[in-house]
């Protein structure tokens, strides 16, 4: 029952947190100058065509009944149409949330894996140089922020050593008729290893520029709580019968080390979610983040609205997750 | 060389250069319990933890022998000597609450060595960790052999590292204050248990403790430490008849016994304190520090 309850609350904190943001965005963008309407139009356009837009808009309303009139349309799924893009701002937020989430999913793989791997090599080195290169190597990759490693990628991988695509999310000319929008997810499936490699070159230097910052505190966090892993009785135990450093880190330490990093790790996953917005604007990937640059140099609110909501809700399901991946790893509270 | 674990001129020094044992020797001999006492700090699990090779990253052995089943474990290669180890020795813990692994259950803790280091089956290592299970008296093995750590009690997590010890048949025991984190209805169970088990098995025992109270139930031998240094070696019965050194019969005074419990516990007097202390120096002058 305890399960129930704490379920109800935080879906009920889930509604509470939404309706804020939504709250938020929809006076923000309403109060910041800019006329929406007056942008879409073509110049020379009268005044009058300016009102009977905003009228069709419903801008002429006060922000409290344009909030309505939009919050009753989403209760019925209608978010409204895009002003700059004249589509359902549904169809066009949920075609692009495929490619910022596989964006952001590979660059998780490739910061657990990256951040991962320092943290057992600084463990299994501890107390020695290789230690202290870790550190200094994580040290670096934090202290420059992603879209910085995007331009740094670019410059290598993109002009010095062109290997990887710079620009976009698939090559045009290759043939997919996929019917999901989660190009990688379905190639995978389908087991098209030509998208596979295609999208890939694609995503591989915006993953990596977003990785690069959570794997460094990914590799710091894990390690210092490996290292402290280490000295406990049962790891001293394991050595005891017979059991080598490599075991004894991977097997013993490490699914104890990794719970308190975690929950940590999880937040920091929300930023770099966050982060997509820029990186893909620097490498004209065509996803969430990139639309919402868009949406606010068109002044196009409902179309802002809808991305700013989506995210919002993106981050209260990491976050769920997370909690969810703490109590399945931690046997003390999956028999609670 | 004369018994089944003799350390000789054990010295472990911190890198910075500080002595925590000066040229201990020591003998436990085959199926005999030695007992190892001394006050806090003396040195006595630098001493398991040198046999077992399990020393804080801090110290190091800078000299002596450690000879287990006729090898000085301290010539081996490494890999050879942790191998060596694990499946001549075995080691009880002092707390049972952090012994176990607690994001793994109880089974595999006990079998999964027997199955990766002493290449049993599986289907032998589940039943050999049963019927340990039952001779250390679980009740009902099967269900607390998928239990997690923290599902159990502190003694019954004490008994389950009792049995894990003995699973291999390891010929050398060494159990670190194995009661000092129990209850106090509990240590005497625990204690009788690992005594019982030592005969059974014939397991020769190294039994690090700071009571020698219990070291007269349950040793056959014992050794006194003082800041690292052996200051007595001896029989049992003679010790308590008849113990040589001034420490050591200050510290039997400092003793209760069964006759009187109640008697006169004189603390060790600061004329033996620094009587022994000045022994400890003149060996620092002897063997350079
Ligand atoms: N990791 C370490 N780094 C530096 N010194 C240490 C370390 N571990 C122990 N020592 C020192 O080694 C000495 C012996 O410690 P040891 O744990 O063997 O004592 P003990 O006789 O087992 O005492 P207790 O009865 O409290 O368990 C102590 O003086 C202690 O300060
Ligand atoms: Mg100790």
């Amino acid at each position: 029952m305890t399960l129930l309850r704490a379920f109800l609350i935080r879906f009920v904190t889930t509604i509470v947190t939404l309706f804020g943001v939504a709250v938020i965005v929809f006076v923000v963008i309403r109060v910041v100058p800019g006329n929406p309407i007056a942008m879409m139009l073509p110049p020379g356009a009268t005044d009058a065509d300016i009102a009977r837009l905003e009228e069709q808009y419903g801008f002429d309303k006060s922000i409290f009944e344009q909030f309505l009139i939009w919050l009753g349309g989403v209760m019925q799924g209608n978010f409204g149409t895009s002003i700059s893009l004249r589509q359902p701002v549904s169809d066009l937020v949920l075609g692009r949330l495929p490619a910022t989430l596989e964006l952001s999913i590979v660059a998780l793989f490739i910061a657990v894996a990256i951040g991962g791997a320092l943290a057992l090599t600084g463990t299994r080195y501890r107390d020695t140089k290789t230690e202290g290169a870790v550190d200094v190597t994580a040290g670096m990759a934090l202290s420059i922020p992603d879209f910085l490693w995007g331009l740094i990628l670019i410059l290598l991988f993109g002009v010095l050593w062109p290997v990887f695509h710079i620009s976009g999310r698939i090559s045009p000319s290759l043939n997919i008729d996929f019917s999901t929008n989660f190009y990688l997810f379905e190639a995978l499936v389908r087991l098209r290893f030509d998208v596979i490699a295609d999208l890939i070159g694609h995503m591989f230097m915006p993953a990596l520029a977003l990785a690069i910052p959570l794997a460094a505190i990914i590799a710091q966090l894990l390690k210092q709580s490996l290292k402290e892993t280490m000295h406990l009785d049962y790891v001293t135990l394991a050595r005891t019968k017979g059991y080598g450093e490599n075991y004894v880190i991977t097997r013993e330490a490490l699914p104890n080390a990794v719970l308190p990093t975690l929950t940590l790790v999880g937040v920091q996953f929300t930023f770099l979610i966050g982060g997509t917005v820029i990186i893909e604007r620097l490498f004209s990937y065509e996803g969430l983040g990139n639309m919402a640059i868009d949406a606010v140099i068109n002044r196009d609110l409902p179309l802002i609205q809808g991305i700013v909501i989506l995210f919002a809700l993106l981050f209260t399901l990491v976050n769920l997750f997370v909690d969810m991946l703490y109590v399945i790893l931690n046997p003390r509270l999956r028999h609670a | 060389m004369s018994g089944f674990l003799s350390i000789r001129n054990l010295t472990v020094r911190l890198k910075s250069g500080v002595t925590i044992l000066r040229s201990v020797s020591l003998d436990v001999a085959q199926g005999q319990v030695h007992g190892l006492v001394g006050e806090s700090g003396a040195g006595k699990s630098m001493i398991g933890k040198a046999v077992l090779g399990t020393l804080p990253r801090a110290l190091q052995v800078t000299g002596g022998e450690i000879w287990l089943d006729g090898e000085n474990l301290l010539a081996l290669p490494h890999d050879t000597r942790r191998k060596r180890i694990g499946a001549t020795a075995a080691l009880i813990p002092q707390d049972p609450l952090t012994a176990l692994n607690p994001s793994k259950r109880i089974g595999p803790q006990i079998t999964r060595r027997l199955v990766d280091i002493l290449a049993w089956t599986r289907s032998d290592a589940e039943a050999r960790a049963l019927e340990l299970l039952g001779e250390v008296q679980i009740p009902d093995p099967a269900r607390v052999m998928r239990s997690y750590p923290h599902e159990l009690s502190g003694g019954m997590r004490q008994r389950i590292l009792i049995a894990s010890a003995f699973a291999a048949e390891p010929k050398l025991i060494i159990a670190d204050e194995p009661t000092t984190a129990l209850d106090v209805t509990v240590q005497k169970q625990i204690l009788r248990l690992i005594a019982d088990m030592q005969v059974r098995h014939g397991t020769s025992l190294l039994f690090v403790t700071h009571d020698l109270g219990v070291v007269s139930k349950v040793c056959d031998t014992l050794s006194v430490l003082y800041a690292g240094k052996v200051v007595e070696e001896a029989r049992m019965h003679r010790f308590f008849m008849r113990p040589i050194h001034p420490y050591s019969r200050a510290l039997l005074a400092a003793t209760p016994t069964y006759l009187d419990p109640t008697g006169s516990l004189t603390p060790v007097p600061e004329s033996v304190i620094s009587a022994v202390e000045e022994e400890v120096r003149l060996h620092d002058v002897r063997f350079g520090t």
